[in-house]
């Protein structure tokens, strides 16, 4: 419990921090101080009766990419406006580029993970996913049985074929060892509901957005709604995305969340310090996905799931700087990435401490 | 100018007019229209939630019911190419019709792929120029591209077509030197739309079932059966009902093409599941979802088994000439069996079961949503209803009931 209290206070800090920030974006954009000058009042006002003029110009914004600086800041300001009065808070919603000469990475090591879904849930209140019916996780972690299963000596005879001169019984179906074991997703548990973690029969592996260097959904996108910024994070332009779910068809790791229906996202558990191509609240019928919290990350901290892991089976860094903590594990410890069959190359690793 | 109103007027007229039989078949739709209009409003306003998709099994019935217009559309060529391919005199004046269903089936099927989307209002966003295709990197960017061209291609031919024959001059002298390629485009780009359909599913290396070379030749096969056999249950009605004269030797040279797109459909069947089922790797493990079930989940198994028989039944069906020359009974019902087999096969064979397992493993089973069928029947109700009305109107025309030469009008009405 107390690991989690650290968290909060720490998320608490984050907050702090998000709102010196939130002034200084404000001292240096005169778009952005059109938000201030918004008294919460009127933020109200324009909650019941949505503004017109900012959804219509919002409906028929290009892709943020292709934007000018100009119209990226109104954007960016039509937005802070519509999310203030929605979500009755200042919010902000920053365009901090990616930061040069890096190339960001992941770690995860499956030895030391216990299986509590703290980063799950970290995850979902730093991000602005829907909380409820549904609530939408961007990570999923596996529970997976341990490699010993029963071996019973009385099955030694099981299984079909069942008898020949050869003696082989069962090496078609059914023989003694006739179940997956370790490393497969098979007999894999996506909703185990444990009161105590880690189970000793079991291990974990959580997964998320993989972050390929080559990604299959950037491919199938028919619009480019989603694309790989340079430090190799792939993001997706919420208000360019057209809801055809090609890139949920193409991942082959099950990483991308479609919004179904309208998101539910009660005001108070709105994290107002957003990122464009972060955790803004995300509107009906587009795709999201984890970003490496580019809101984060952009600004040189680490991801939420990174900080809220009790055990540090989280390592987060440059993949260019040798001496980073992502480096240091590929440096010294046994990695694999999950399903390197899929040719996709992810920036994310998993390891045995 | 003046023509071309006359001819608007006299097909629409003419096309709205009809027996009781007509107009209760036009209500029949009309009630479908009715209900989906509420479903599809409910559907816009809310979301996709009122479909049984999820993150799992991310495609609905309207994704699997697209590929099957994408059947028709693309089989309809088999009309149109006997005409202009192999000179026969019996089915040239039938091209249109062929062009027509075409035309209102690849239509249909942009349908469906707006109801598939989350944001319909962004379509505009893969319009060059004002939003940006992924070209040439995504499928759907390519089928988008071959969709649009096809239904342009196909209406150019149809209005030319009918306008053509309106006034009178559908001698090869009087036709437009740009007629005849765009004609064979049709026909050639019949399969392409197909092929590369089956490409936006195959190229999705994730799901096992889709990955694999024999998908577009699944697709033109099945192609070759449920096309023709809508094309035979429609030129059986247009036969009995109205003045047009569809000789015999159509009909047969349609349920040949329909016994052996089933063969085909056999073989490639066969050919998949001895390939995945003999090794047992992981990749066959959607196929033995299908076929067997998985731990007490087997809602699909019926299904696969059904449209198995129904496949193979229809083939050693119409091995018989006695099924196929029986023009009124046995026919008809072997057509109807195949359409529907065919129609059933997408979402409950190929696009639903292909995502058990998910990448990480979980098995699931899709449960289409009322919201979401009479969405799919509000589609195919506008679908057929342009196919009834267009077809009225065209036959019309193709008898010379309908013509711009008043003197000869012959003031009856068809079906």
């Amino acid at each position: 419990m107390s690991e989690e209290k650290i968290i909060d206070l720490k998320d608490e800090d984050e907050l702090r921090q998000g709102r010196r920030d939130f002034l200084k974006h404000v001292c240096t954009s005169s778009a952005a101080a059109l938000v201030l000058t918004t008294t919460p009042s009127e933020a109200v006002d324009s909650a019941s009766n949505p503004d017109a003029d900012a959804t219509v110009a919002e409906y028929f914004q290009g892709h943020f990419l292709l934007m000018s600086e100009e119209e990226k800041l109104k954007a960016i300001a039509r937005l802070e406006k519509r999310y203030s009065a929605k979500y009755m808070k200042k919010t902000t919603v920053a365009n901090t580029p990616a930061p040069d000469g890096v190339l960001f990475g992941y770690a995860l090591d499956i030895g030391k993970c216990i299986g509590c879904r703290r980063c799950v849930h970290a995850c979902v209140k730093e991000n602005n996913q829907s909380r409820n019916d549904p609530e939408v996780q961007w990570i999923q972690v596996m529970k997976m049985p341990k490699g010993n299963i029963a071996f019973t000596a009385d099955q030694l005879d099981k299984g079909y074929p069942e008898k020949s001169e050869f003696g082989d019984y069962g090496v078609q179906v059914g023989g003694n060892a006739y179940k997956t074991a370790g490393l497969s997703t098979e007999d894999a548990q996506n909703y185990y509901n444990d009161e105590l973690v880690p189970d000793k029969d079991f291990f974990y592996m959580p997964v998320q957005c993989q972050q390929c260097e080559k990604p299959p959904c950037v491919k199938a996108c028919p619009v480019r709604a989603t694309f790989r910024d340079h430090a190799g994070v792939v993001l997706i332009d919420y208000n360019w995305c057209i809801g055809c779910r090609m890139c949920q068809l193409a991942c082959p790791y099950h990483a991308r969340r479609f919004n179904w229906g309208e998101p539910n996202l009660p005001a108070e558990e709105m994290n107002p310090k957003t990122h464009y191509f972060g955790n803004r609240p995300r509107m009906r019928g587009v795709m999201e996905k984890c970003t490496f919290c580019a809101q984060r990350t952009r600004e040189g901290r680490n991801p939420a799931c990174q900080e809220a892991c009790p055990v540090g089976a989280r390592k987060f860094g440059n993949l260019l700087d040798p001496n980073s903590d992502v480096r240091q594990v590929l440096a010294t410890k046994r990695v694999f990435r999950f399903k390197e069959e899929a040719g996709t190359y992810p920036k994310f690793f998993y390891y045995i401490g | 100018m003046k023509t071309a109103l006359s001819f608007a007027m006299d097909f629409g007229s003419y096309a709205i007019k009809g027996g009781t039989k007509y107009y209760a078949w036009l209500l029949f739709l009309g009630f479908f229209i009715l209900v989906g209009s509420y479903t599809a409003y409910l559907q816009f306003t809310q979301g996709l939630i009122v479909t049984g998709a999820t993150d799992q099994i991310t495609l609905e019935s309207f994704f699997a019911s697209f590929v099957f217009t994408a059947h028709v559309a693309a089989a309809a060529v088999l009309v149109v190419a006997p005409g202009y391919l192999y000179h026969r005199k019996d089915m040239k004046e039938l091209a249109v019709i062929g062009e027509i269903v075409a035309m209102v089936f690849v239509a249909t099927g942009i349908t469906f792929v707006l109801f598939h989307m989350g944001r319909p209002d962004r379509t505009w966003h893969i319009m060059p120029g004002i939003g940006y295709m992924n070209f040439p990197n995504s499928m759907l960017a390519y089928d988008t591209i071959v969709l649009n061209v096809y239904l342009i291609l196909n209406m150019i031919g149809v209005v030319y077509m009918l306008y053509k024959k309106y006034v009178g001059k559908f001698e090869a002298k009087q036709l437009a030197i740009w007629f005849k390629p765009i004609v064979f485009l049709a026909i050639a780009w019949g399969p392409l739309i197909h092929i590369v359909t089956a490409f936006v599913l195959a190229s999705n290396a994730r799901i096992g079932s889709w990955h694999t070379a024999v998908l577009p030749f699944a697709f033109l096969s099945m192609a070759g059966a449920s096309g023709p056999a809508l094309i035979i249950l429609l030129f059986l009605l247009i036969r009995k009902n109205t003045k047009l004269v569809i000789n015999d030797s159509v009909i047969d040279l349609m349920t040949t093409i329909i016994a052996w797109s089933l063969g085909i459909i056999i073989l490639v069947f066969a050919a998949e599941t001895f390939t995945l089922l003999y090794p047992g790797t992981e990749h066959a493990s959607s196929l033995r979802y299908t076929m067997f079930g998985h731990n007490g989940l087997n809602m699909y198994v019926v299904w696969f088994w059904g449209v198995m028989v129904a496949i193979v039944g229809s083939f050693v069906a119409l091995l018989f000439s006695k099924v196929r020359r029986s023009y009124d009974r046995l026919l008809p019902l072997v057509c109807f069996v195949v359409f529907v087999a065919i129609l059933t096969e997408k979402p409950m064979v190929l696009v639903f079961p292909a995502f058990s397992p998910t990448p990480l493993g979980e098995y699931a089973e899709y449960h289409v949503t009322l919201i979401e069928f009479f969405n799919v029947l509000f589609v195919w109700a506008i679908g057929f209803l342009s196919l009834t009305l267009i077809l009225k109107g065209a036959i019309g025309i193709l008898t010379g009931e309908v013509r711009h030469d008043k003197s000869a009008v012959a003031s009856q009405s068809g079906a």
